[in-house]
């Protein structure tokens, strides 16, 4: 028996006939054709699939397609305006806060929740709120500088600062 | 040499715009159209004989196109699994295919492989296939393993041994007589799961009536991978194209030529469509290598001074069901478990046994890491047994700056190093006397804190192409192509195939140094066999002492000939030619030069080179340096162990390490930063852990801890830079050193805490709960 999904993604409309099972990530990496969303783990511990579902961090590993019915769902590929990289992952190249790449997108959009939550983390908050998102690359140590950086950057009052464009 | 200072330059990767966007293709990002799901049912025994398979409801289940079993495609295979050399030329192995055939010896071999249309439904289908087994008692200890009336798995070979081989020198006997202090210890190193982030995965498209074979695996080594699916196979190699594309982690468990491999490319064959399989945690946990699983045993004899006499190391080592491909490369341990340290006698010991479980290999430092565990406990054992400083008994050790290039008893030489330079810096930046004070304070307080280091050496650079021959029995060169097209850009092709390193980036520097070509016109290309001639791959903290140096002798064949051709052209000797910052001129003319993008056009066009040239500016070069490279450096952990729960609490991590030249810092820093991280994880969290039947229990992400962001602290690092003698850029490896450092470092700060608890050594991981009984084993009298 197959369900009706109609999902917006990164401002875009999907609809698609879905078998109850079909996890959101799997909608959004196979039916959408989004790939930027990784899967690291069975289990919901890595968080390589990290997504926005109406706003809240989610990761798509734990949800059914068919849950997300109606939702509005952002991946890492609406986070950049064009060419222009969001500051989160400006901040994230800048510090060098990546080496395979993988966990990337779901650290990058956990950090965006994170950050939306709380504008300006301690250290210690950072890594608190990072502890679903596992890297194996990186030690953490520059993600958690990108984040402070992207923090700086984002603060209401910040100094409008245009990242560079990707050539 | 940095003419236009781009060597030393931490400059951001090139790599990183498109992973930040989620626009990298790694193997399951790849669009592929009609492509067929394979679903690999694994054994869920751990040791039995296969009775009957029975197919038949699967074949008929939905979407399936076919089911094959080891029966039905064992006579396609016209070679078994790859086992290199790797030290232990006599050992006994047994030969190992991609799918059992009539015995399973682990949890996780391959029994039958599903396509379906959907990778669901191959994975349902996979429920429907009944297979019955006669189970046998499974192996899992590695002493039992090889006592006489343990149960054997490979019948052929007759017992669980494989190698029993000694690696000794100097009078040992002598070294125990002339001692006053002599130690005995056993150290456990546990076997560890690698987990990159992204598992392995497999495109293969084979092409009938051309019977040409592409795959996309995520590897390491896809110049290895193609020779053995042409081997296995029987596929001619000018046919097979491997390509590695992102690839998201590997730290050693990409290193070999695997079932699966082979398995997804036969399945293309047989059934004439592009086919992929994608190995899920679940799977990754069992069938992908795992690392480590040894005993050590030590004898030690030193004086009472400090002064160490001679160690007396067995390695007991667990392959595994089956010899993997490097897998006996963890012998590696035994031979520089002399680390920064003179000595009279070694008498080091390896043995390898089969188990039932997963095989092991090369996992981040592969045999250095046990080294340096073995040796820098010894150290630390000493000091606690003379009641001398660890870092006077170090000190009191060291191969000294005037004793360098030191050789070993085993017969290595090291190529430079003062290692006193590293430990100095590190004990300054961590105040290492003060911490001492603080210690004594707390203690009073109840309050444990510890402190630990490690001072290693590191042998990387795999490696010079003899030495490497007899070891792994390949020529392990560096291989680069630099290619300047008519505009002046420049292609670098390399033999390394980067999984996060940052090559393209790290690469184009070399490059651009030499040629005074901008990074931004230099594109750096790895990881396809097709383009380019065969290269050795990325392991071993290899790539930079090996592929990077390459590409610095390739563009210096470069830049000879254009100031060949610019000579021509500016109707000058070709001595009086200069070559600076991308411009030829006539020395003392540099106001009448002729750029590098001016010298490439006219390297294409015959009448502005000189008669008899050919055209072109391309270079290939086979880099073969004189030695291996030897890193080291001074690591330092600040812990505190919490009396009430155990819990260890790393403060501080201060890292000074010495790489030799640092191309980029920046991704220097990187490699070390995860490098720490992944040794911590061996030092606090990590253990594969089997129950009797040989079940997997540590089976998911959820079981099996690997740290996450809170569990690990911001490190202080810092360099010191001894360029290496036995290359031309003077680089040496930093992928490893980290995790070779780390875990020792680690577990020497938490030993040192329990110091009033009477605690000499920690079993690794030192749990909250192992090291709560270790401060509570005499109803916490100690506190």
């Amino acid at each position: 028996m197959r369900r009706r999904v109609a999902v917006t993604i990164n401002g875009a409309k999907y609809e698609h006939e879905v078998e109850p099972r079909l996890l959101l990530v799997h909608y959004i990496r196979e039916l959408a054709g989004l790939t930027g969303t990784h899967v690291g783990c069975d289990t919901s511990n890595c968080g390589a699939c990290t997504v926005d579902v109406n706003g809240h961090s989610v990761k798509s590993c734990t949800m059914f397609a068919v849950q997300a019915d109606g939702a509005e769902i952002m991946t890492i590929e609406g986070l950049a305006k064009g060419t222009t990289l969001h500051p989160i992952q400006q901040a994230f190249w800048d510090e060098h806060g990546l080496q395979c790449g993988f966990c990337t997108p779901g650290m990058i959009m956990a950090a965006k929740q994170l950050l939306e939550r709380n504008p300006n983390p301690t250290e210690r908050e950072i890594r608190l709120g990072l502890e679903g998102n596992l890297c194996r690359c990186t030690g953490y140590h520059n993600i958690v500088k990108a984040i402070q950086a992207a923090a700086k950057v984002m603060a209401p009052g910040a100094e409008a600062k245009t990242p560079a464009s990707v050539s | 040499m940095a003419v236009s200072q781009m060597i030393g330059a931490s400059i951001k990767r090139r790599e990183d715009p498109r992973l930040v966007t989620g626009t990298g293709s790694y193997v399951d990002d790849i669009p592929q159209t009609a492509v067929v799901h394979m679903h690999v049912v694994r054994s869920t025994e751990a040791h039995a004989r296969i009775l009957s398979i029975e197919t038949g409801r699967a074949r008929e289940a939905d979407g399936v196109l076919a089911v094959f079993t080891g029966k039905d495609l064992k006579s396609e295979f016209n070679a078994p699994l790859p086992v290199t050399v790797c030290f232990v030329p006599d050992k006994k192995y047994p030969n190992h295919y991609p799918i059992a055939v009539d015995k399973v010896l682990y949890a996780g071999e391959p029994v039958a492989i599903v396509l379906a249309t959907s990778r669901a439904a191959a994975e349902d289908a996979g429920e429907r296939i009944d297979i019955r087994y006669e189970s046998l008692s499974p192996v899992l200890d590695i002493e039992k393993a090889i006592e006489k009336d343990a149960p054997v798995l490979h019948e052929e070979i007759g017992s669980n041994l494989s190698f029993d081989v000694k690696f000794a020198s100097g009078d040992i006997e002598a070294a125990f007589r002339e001692a006053d202090v002599k130690i005995k210890q056993r150290l456990i190193q546990q076997r560890l799961i690698p987990v990159a982030v992204e598992g392995r995965g497999v495109l293969a498209d084979y092409k009938p009536f051309t019977n040409k074979l592409t795959v996309y695996t995520s590897t390491q080594i896809p110049h290895f991978v193609k020779v053995w699916l042409a081997v296995i196979l029987g596929i001619s190699e000018s046919n097979v194209r491997v390509v590695a594309p992102e690839v998201g982690g590997g730290f050693g468990s990409k290193i070999r030529v695997y079932p699966e491999e082979i398995l997804t490319a036969l399945a293309s064959r047989r059934i004439g469509r592009p086919v992929k399989w994608i190995e899920d945690r679940n799977e990754n946990v069992k069938a992908t290598h795992h690392g480590r699983s040894q005993i050590w045993d030590v004898e030690i004899a030193a004086k009472k001074d400090g002064t160490l006499l001679g160690i007396r190391p067995t390695q007991w080592l667990d392959l595994g069901a089956y010899c993997s491909q490097f897998g006996t490369f963890q012998v590696l341990g035994v031979l520089v478990a002399q680390g920064a340290y003179k000595m009279k006698a070694f008498d080091g010991r390896s043995v390898g046994v089969f188990t039932n479980r997963t095989p092991t290999d090369a996992y981040r430092g592969a045999g250095r890491p046990e080294a340096t565990y073995l040796i820098e406990r010894v150290m630390d054992l000493i000091a606690r047994e003379t009641g001398l400083d660890p870092v006077e008994v170090r000190r009191k050790n060291f191969v000294r700056a005037e004793d360098q290039p030191f050789t070993t008893l085993l017969g290595l030489t090291y190529d430079s190093g003062d290692y006193t330079i590293t430990l100095d810096k590190a004990l300054e930046m961590v105040d290492y006397k003060g911490f001492r004070k603080e210690q004594a304070e707390k203690r009073k307080q109840g309050k444990y804190l510890g402190i630990g280091l490690a001072t290693y050496i590191e042998i990387c650079g795999l490696g010079p192409a003899a030495a490497t021959q007899a070891a792994t029995g390949v020529s392990l060169w560096g291989m680069s192509v630099v290619n300047l097209h008519f505009t002046g850009k420049a292609t670098v092709i390399i033999g390394s195939s980067p999984h996060g390193q940052g090559h393209e980036t790290t690469y184009a520097q070399v490059a651009s140094d030499v040629l005074g070509i901008p990074v931004e016109d230099i594109d750096v290309v790895h990881g396809d066999t097709a383009i380019g001639p065969m290269g050795m791959n990325t392991y071993g903290s290899r790539s930079t002492a090996l592929d990077g140096n390459a590409v610095h002798l390739s563009a210096m064949k470069v830049q000879e000939k254009a100031k060949k051709i610019a000579a021509h052209l500016l109707e000058a000797a070709e001595a009086d030619v200069v070559y600076e910052n991308g411009k030829a001129f006539v020395k003392g003319t540099p106001s009448k030069s002729i750029t590098i993008q001016e010298i490439a056009m006219a390297a294409f066009q015959t009448n502005r080179i000189p008669k008899g040239m050919e055209g072109g500016l391309e270079a290939t070069t086979f880099f073969d340096p004189s030695n291996f490279v030897w890193p080291f450096g001074a690591h330092i952990a600040v812990v505190e162990v919490d009396a009430d729960t155990g819990a260890t609490k790393i403060l501080r991590y201060v890292a000074v390490d010495d790489c030799g030249t640092r191309i980029n810092p920046m991704v220097v820093d990187g490699q070390l930063h995860g490098g720490i991280a992944q040794g911590i994880g061996q030092a606090l969290f990590e253990e594969a852990v089997y129950d009797e039947a040989g079940q997997l229990r540590s089976g998911s992400l959820t079981d099996y801890l690997i740290p996450a962001a809170p569990d690990v602290p911001s490190f202080e690092l810092a360099a010191t830079v001894t360029p290496s003698p036995v290359n031309p850029l003077g680089t040496k490896g930093i992928g490893e050193a980290g995790t070779i450092a780390s875990s020792v470092t680690v577990i020497n700060a938490i030993v040192d805490a329990l110091a009033p608890f009477g605690v000499k050594d920690v079993i690794m991981p030192a749990t909250p709960d192992k090291i709560w009984h270790l401060m509570h084993r005499n109803g916490g009298s100690n506190r």
